[in-house]
């Protein structure tokens, strides 16, 4: 990477804070720099000060850099022994509700809110369960609400359903289509998707559980400190916070207030 | 990053082993070679398929006497530990220097990719890592390669002739022809002539 990249990485993202509110000043530098470099290449700009110039006047340019800066595309029950642990330690718990909330902060196109939503409705919870998806990325969060996958993607999520102990058939939560599949509108009565930044929003509801999957891995360890104080206020005591296979609280300096219900599968739960 | 300080082995911060089809064999060896006081940490990519968790920790367990196991996000590198790279994630180096993962779209159809590590690497550490790029059927790794070259780190590839598998090494070798072009066995003898050469020139530094 050169010298004028590195100077002007930073120059770009407070000019997009002060511009427009986002705030990716404190996102893992290595991933972004492989991100803005990509986004170079595709909106075709030699500089990132090219760059700067067009999306500070032109908002269209912005939302197009916020795809590249945002978007991950998920899987539906990725690491299915997760979701396993999640039938087996948590639900149990859940049941002992008489109404839940469930918040999946960073959705993006929102293939963890259907798994999610799947596996409350097999566990009979689902009608009593509100589920919060939020994101920054308004058009990912369109694209959650559709509710679309492509269908080649489809073989993987049903054979993931499968191993994260599926009751039924993937196949009886969406209709096929030509190139695609639409799931259940039922599955997201109870969902409402909404605008929310981990690194600039704050708390809004009191819920039981929180899963938030490879969206802190995108973070400093500084931003990561303030979106796990987030879930820290935000769960309820003895709620559950799920996170992604390789994602740790052990460097949090929240650490000490949760703790770990089912360690290999980052499955933790608030004191 | 002192840029001005000459390139000496004592400012080597990680050995970076990058491989496919192939690569496993190469890396047991390299790993059972390596004396159980070896400081610099090794990070070892290998293109596996997806398993939860990697069967490739099982397999090379127990063949070296230095820790061994997927980083965590944010981990940083600690010596006298081999890190091997979690199936599913792209593994990056960062400021630290740490570890940080991704799961963007895969780069060269694999993720991880060697290049994704390698290139971080040379922006992170510059001449204070070295890379290897080992057998394998598909061109991942040449890039990172030269980045890591580029940045003033040492860099080896695997003879095609001698690899398992010659596309990868091939592929490195076209763009960094300057690369030490060893077998598996001299693969083995240049890391570890790298953290000798370290270990020394830091004893005697102090």
């Amino acid at each position: 990477m050169s010298e004028e990249f590195d100077i002007e990485l930073p120059l770009l993202l407070e000019a997009i804070h002060l511009k427009y509110g986002y705030d990716f000043r404190r996102y893992a530098i290595s991933s972004l720099k492989r991100r803005l470099e990509q986004a170079l290449q595709d909106l075709g700009y030699s500089s990132l000060s090219a760059l700067q110039e067009r999306v500070l006047r032109e908002p269209e340019i912005m939302r197009g850099l916020l795809a590249h800066l945002t978007v991950q595309v998920s899987e539906m029950f990725r690491d299915p022994s997760f979701y396993r642990a999640l039938r087996d330690k948590v639900v149990p718990y859940l049941r002992t509700y008489p109404s839940l909330k469930v918040w999946i902060p960073g959705c993006a196109t929102g293939e963890e809110v259907f798994s999610l939503a799947i596996l409350l409705r097999e566990e009979g919870l689902l009608d009593r369960t509100l589920i919060y998806a939020t994101d920054i990325n308004p058009e990912a969060l369109r694209k959650a609400e559709g509710g679309i996958y492509a269908l080649d993607r489809i073989a993987d999520f049903s054979k993931a359903y499968c191993e994260a102990g599926g009751r039924a058939s993937l196949s009886d939560y969406y209709t096929a289509g030509y190139n695609a599949a639409l799931f259940d509108k039922s599955l997201r009565e109870r969902v409402l998707f909404s605008d929310h930044s981990l690194a600039t929003d704050s708390v809004f509801a009191e819920v039981q559980l929180i899963t938030c999957r490879n969206v802190l891995i995108y973070f400093d360890r500084t931003l990561q400190d303030r979106a796990v104080g987030l879930f820290r206020d935000s769960i309820c005591r003895k709620g559950f916070l799920g996170l992604g296979a390789k994602e740790t609280l052990a460097l949090s300096t929240h650490a000490a207030e949760f703790e770990e219900l089912v360690r290999e599968e980052r499955i933790y739960q608030r004191r | 990053m002192e840029s001005s300080s000459p390139i000496t082995p004592r400012s080597l911060q990680a050995i970076l082993v990058g491989g496919s089809a192939g690569a496993v064999e190469v890396v047991s060896l390299l790993l059972g070679a390596l004396p159980a006081e070896f400081a610099t940490p090794i990070v070892v990519l290998v293109h596996l398929p997806r398993h939860r968790p990697s069967a490739l920790v099982g397999a090379l367990r127990g063949k070296c006497g230095l820790a061994l196991r997927e980083p965590l996000d944010k981990e940083p590198l600690a010596p006298s530990t081999v890190y091997l790279a979690p199936p599913g994630y792209h593994l990056l180096i960062d400021q630290g220097p740490s570890f940080a993962l991704s799961v963007d779209e895969p780069v060269n159809f694999s993720r991880p990719s060697i290049d994704v590590l390698f290139d971080s690497a040379a922006d992170v550490l510059g001449p204070g890592c070295a890379g290897v790029i080992l057998s394998g059927a598909n061109p991942d790794g040449a890039h990172g390669l030269r980045a890591i070259q580029a940045a003033g780190g040492l860099v080896a590839v695997q003879d095609p002739d001698d690899a398992a598998q010659g596309a990868m090494p091939r592929a490195a070798l076209a763009l960094c022809p300057e690369a030490d072009r060893l077998s598996a066995k001299g693969i083995c003898q240049w890391v570890q002539q790298l953290s000798a050469w370290h270990n020394s020139s830091s004893r005697g530094a102090r």
